[in-house]
């Protein structure tokens, strides 16, 4: 049994960047707020500092940031006609734990999605004719549009001191940014980072077959940076331990270095660690969500009365957390009827190796987010007509540091141990560098999360049970993405090249991206989404599930700038819309 | 100024609750961490996280019996052989970092979801076995004596080279089977393991001499690169620094 705590204004679960940016937005409304969080308080000074930071086997072999297993994973299958099993070691996806989440080991790179994303079923019908959109794919729009997303774009990027250049100001065009980006009301706050030399070579290269090369916009600052919250983060040095570690320097954004110092001092907000939830509460016609239920490290329960609910844990876990509260009706794929799970996606990451004689890349001098990319294949930003495909990716070289155990290419059909094995992987670590395609993932019927009828976690609770793979249309997407990336890397005249399309099925055991989205998505229509534009579930005014679970597909850029505009876009839907006519849907 | 608190009242328990309370009600995961309810400056001390302990290298074996040792030993000296470019695995630590590897948190796999039922599936579902490493090795390396006394009469770590290297490709290839475990999967986890201990930084126990980072060319534990990130297709010539310094650093004794 649950002990009953005394009622707080609003509970947030989860304190990684959506979590911490709207549990600040409402304590500066001036609500008494409690953060529970399921994994560790995190400070750079004590968990990510210099002298320890610089760690391959700790931090990327034995995952030391990621959430344990062991508390928590989930199952997988490509096809319903599988039986999932849990996923027993991360592999394709690195979910987080402990305040700052999975931001304090992503790689900081920070994409606006663009204008067309937000409506993308009426933009591609309108383009392409009512009939274009193949029957394996549920694209959605999102209910919301550029003009609604701007500002909240724009405030993230300010919070978390992103860098880049910009190209379509609303004063007017620059070059040297992004030409495909929608119109920003302001620059970035921080100057681009510097680049390293394969970033260089292939933009010399992309530039000279004619196409727009930009610094990619990174949430590792180029420069001291003071955020509006008051908080200093400091210039990233580019020590190549980012994407699986804790930044050291205070240069990569996350809400332990944007958001927390500051909200843990104000007067009316309280954080509990360790302390992870099971479920939502709701009254008994389940109209109203009236707090959570949480156990704290030594297996007792609490409950946790809330006027206001917000759950903004990872996707897979809100999507769980929905599952296991019965909140909404679980989707299901032969009648596709239900919201609760639908429209799981992904993303589908390609790449091109590139094995040079001549060059030194130096590719120990890195960060997650530093490097160039150009986007005329991404998204819609080329004519499909006639591709027999939807979607495209970001192609650029970002190199992220080349610890070895990890960073050691080599050519295809080399040993991999003895003599052989070493002469290789001495003559090409130097020289040897990688054009990505991270591309978008179209949600399709098919793709869906629901709870496991088999595998629990430590605390007997059902895991959640990812069914997915790639669809034709995805593949199709990859091979011509990866052409196109491989023209570009025949002109930078390597010895050798490797293509690497996404091929099918999709497979666990490789890192990909954590890029996990949908499964309570949002949108306009109830019959087919969960939350409204202001993450606000149907049908429970005062509840609200934030993150990733809300995109109803994935386009080719990385989700933690939309997370984050839209973490600011609920904050903003509830100081300003929901308090004023409370228990109800928000309908402007 | 810390407000930082037991939970007790907020919702948790006091400290002095949970040190007379049963162990066994420890969230496994988070080890002996207890809820804590964070209120104004959260304190923290200066690495108070950072646990990692530098290893011992010239302990007795933490997990492996002296001829275990010995035939893992015989293992990475093929993996990674001496040669013009390095020393040998064996004698770069790599058999010492396995043996540290499986006597701490990695060798019982006390991270890792470990619920059954156990069963096998597609290749794309990943390693479902039952076994922690501390198990993959006791049972591997006593199988492939075996296999060794009945097809060499010999044990593993008394072949010569040549041989050892055949039977680790037939171990990596599968077509060698061993009694008690897949030769695959322990073929794997030890290729691993290798790898990890050449390359990993020293206080762990191989890399002796940063060896492996002389030979790539990797710098190691440096943290600050803006002077030299954009110095294009230039070698730099960094010798390489680990996280306990260098050894040329310290005061001789």
């Amino acid at each position: 049994m649950a002990t009953k705590l005394p009622r707080t204004d609003a509970v947030v679960v989860g304190l990684g960047w959506a979590g911490a940016i709207i549990a600040n937005e409402l304590v500066d409304a001036g609500l008494s707020v409690v953060g529970v969080e399921r994994g560790p308080w995190r400070d750079t000074a004590k968990d990510f500092n210099i002298a320890s930071v610089t760690d391959e086997l700790r931090y990327a072999q034995r995952q030391e940031l990621m959430l344990r297993t062991a508390q928590n994973t989930i199952t997988m299958r490509n096809t319903p006609s599988q039986t999932a099993l849990p996923m027993r070691q991360w592999g394709s996806f690195h979910p987080g734990n402990g305040t700052g989440g999975a931001g304090n080991h992503w790689a900081g790179i920070t994409f606006r999605f663009q204008p067309e994303e937000f409506r993308l079923r009426s933009h591609l019908e309108e383009r392409y004719g009512a009939g274009s959109i193949p029957d394996e794919l549920s694209l959605q729009d999102w209910g919301t549009d550029w003009n609604e997303m701007e500002p909240h774009y724009d405030a993230f990027e300010k919070l978390a001191g992103t860098s880049g250049r910009a190209a379509n100001l609303a004063r007017g065009r620059q070059a040297g940014g992004n030409p495909f980006e929608g119109v920003r009301s302001s620059d970035y706050p921080t100057p681009p980072l510097k680049q390293p030399y394969s970033p260089t070579l292939f933009a010399d290269t992309a530039r000279e077959m004619g196409y727009q090369p930009f610094p990619v916009p990174s949430s590792l600052v180029s420069e001291t940076y003071t955020n509006p919250l008051g908080v200093t983060m400091g210039p990233c040095t580019f020590c190549g331990f980012c994407t699986n570690y804790g930044c050291a320097n205070y240069s990569k954004a996350s809400s332990i270095t944007t958001v927390l110092p500051t909200l843990i001092r104000k007067d009316n907000f309280e954080a509990r660690t360790l302390c992870e939830v099971l479920r939502v509460t709701t009254d008994s016609d389940g109209r109203r969500a009236t707090g959570i239920v949480y156990v704290d490290s030594a297996g007792r329960q609490w409950e946790q009365p809330a006027d206001i609910v917000v759950i903004a844990a990872f996707t897979f876990e809100n999507v769980r957390l929905m599952l296991t509260s019965n909140i909404g009706e679980a989707y299901d794929p032969i009648t596709r009827r239900g919201t609760t799970g639908r429209n799981y996606a992904y993303q589908t990451a390609n790449s091109v190796q590139l094995f040079f004689d001549d060059k030194n890349f130096n590719p120990f001098i890195g960060a997650g987010a530093v490097g160039m990319g150009i986007d005329e294949f991404n998204n819609d930003n080329f004519d499909h007509s006639g591709l027999g495909f939807f979607g495209g990716g970001s192609t650029r070289v970002t190199p992220i540091g080349a610890a070895p155990i990890n960073s050691r290419p080599t050519p295809p059909g080399t040993p991999r141990w003895g003599s052989q094995w070493k002469r290789s992987t001495v003559d090409n670590y130097a020289s040897t560098m990688s054009i990505g395609c991270e591309a978008s993932n179209y949600a399709s019927p098919n793709n869906y999360l629901s709870l496991d009828p088999t595998y629990r976690d430590r605390l007997g609770r059902p895991l959640l049970r990812i069914t997915f793979d790639f669809t034709d249309n995805d593949l199709k997407m990859a091979q011509y993405v990866t052409d196109k990336v491989t023209e570009i890397a025949k002109r930078m005249n390597p010895r050798q090249m490797v293509a690497k399309p996404r091929t099918g099925p999709w497979d666990g055991r490789p890192y990909q991206s954590s890029h996990v989205v949908g499964g309570f998505v949002m949108g306009a229509d109830p019959s087919h989404s969960s939350v409204n534009k202001y993450l606000q579930v149907w049908d429970v005014p005062n509840l609200f599930v934030v993150g990733a679970s809300a995109f109803p597909q994935n386009p080719g850029y990385n989700p933690t700038g939309t997370v984050g505009a839209l973490a600011f876009k609920a904050a903003d839907g509830i100081v300003n819309h929901y308090l004023r006519r409370p228990g109800e849907m928000i309908t402007t | 100024m810390s407000k930082t608190r037991d939970t007790a009242k907020a919702g948790g328990l006091t400290r002095r609750q949970l040190l007379g309370s049963s162990a066994a009600l420890l969230v496994g995961a988070s080890g002996t961490a207890r809820a804590l309810s964070y209120t104004d400056t959260p304190e923290w001390q200066p690495f108070s996280n950072i646990a990692a302990t530098p290893v011992d290298d010239d302990a007795d074996w933490q997990f492996f019996t002296p001829d275990e040792a010995a035939t893992v030993e015989a293992i990475v000296e093929r993996l990674i052989p001496a040669d013009d470019l390095s020393v040998s695995g064996k004698d770069a630590g790599c058999a010492v970092f396995i043996d540290r590897q499986l006597a701490g948190l990695y060798g019982d796999y006390e991270r890792r979801y470990m619920h059954g039922p156990f069963q096998a599936g597609t290749p794309q579902q990943g390693d479902q076995s039952p076994l922690t490493p501390q198990q993959r090795y006791r049972l591997g390396l006593a199988s492939l004596d075996d296999h060794c006394r009945n097809t060499q009469d010999a044990l593993f770590k008394d072949l010569g080279g040549e041989q050892r290297d055949a039977i680790l490709a037939q171990l990596e290839s599968g077509d060698i089977a061993l009694d008690d475990i897949d030769s695959v999967a322990f073929f794997e986890i030890v290729l691993q393991n290798t790898m990890e201990g050449f390359f990993a930084d020293p206080m762990y126990g191989g890399n002796r001499d940063m060896v492996a980072w002389k030979m790539v060319g990797f710098p190691g534990a440096r943290y600050d690169y803006r002077d030299y990130i954009e110095r294009h297709n230039e070698d730099l010539a960094f010798e390489p620094v680990s996280i306990q310094g260098r050894g040329d650093w310290s005061t001789p004794a």
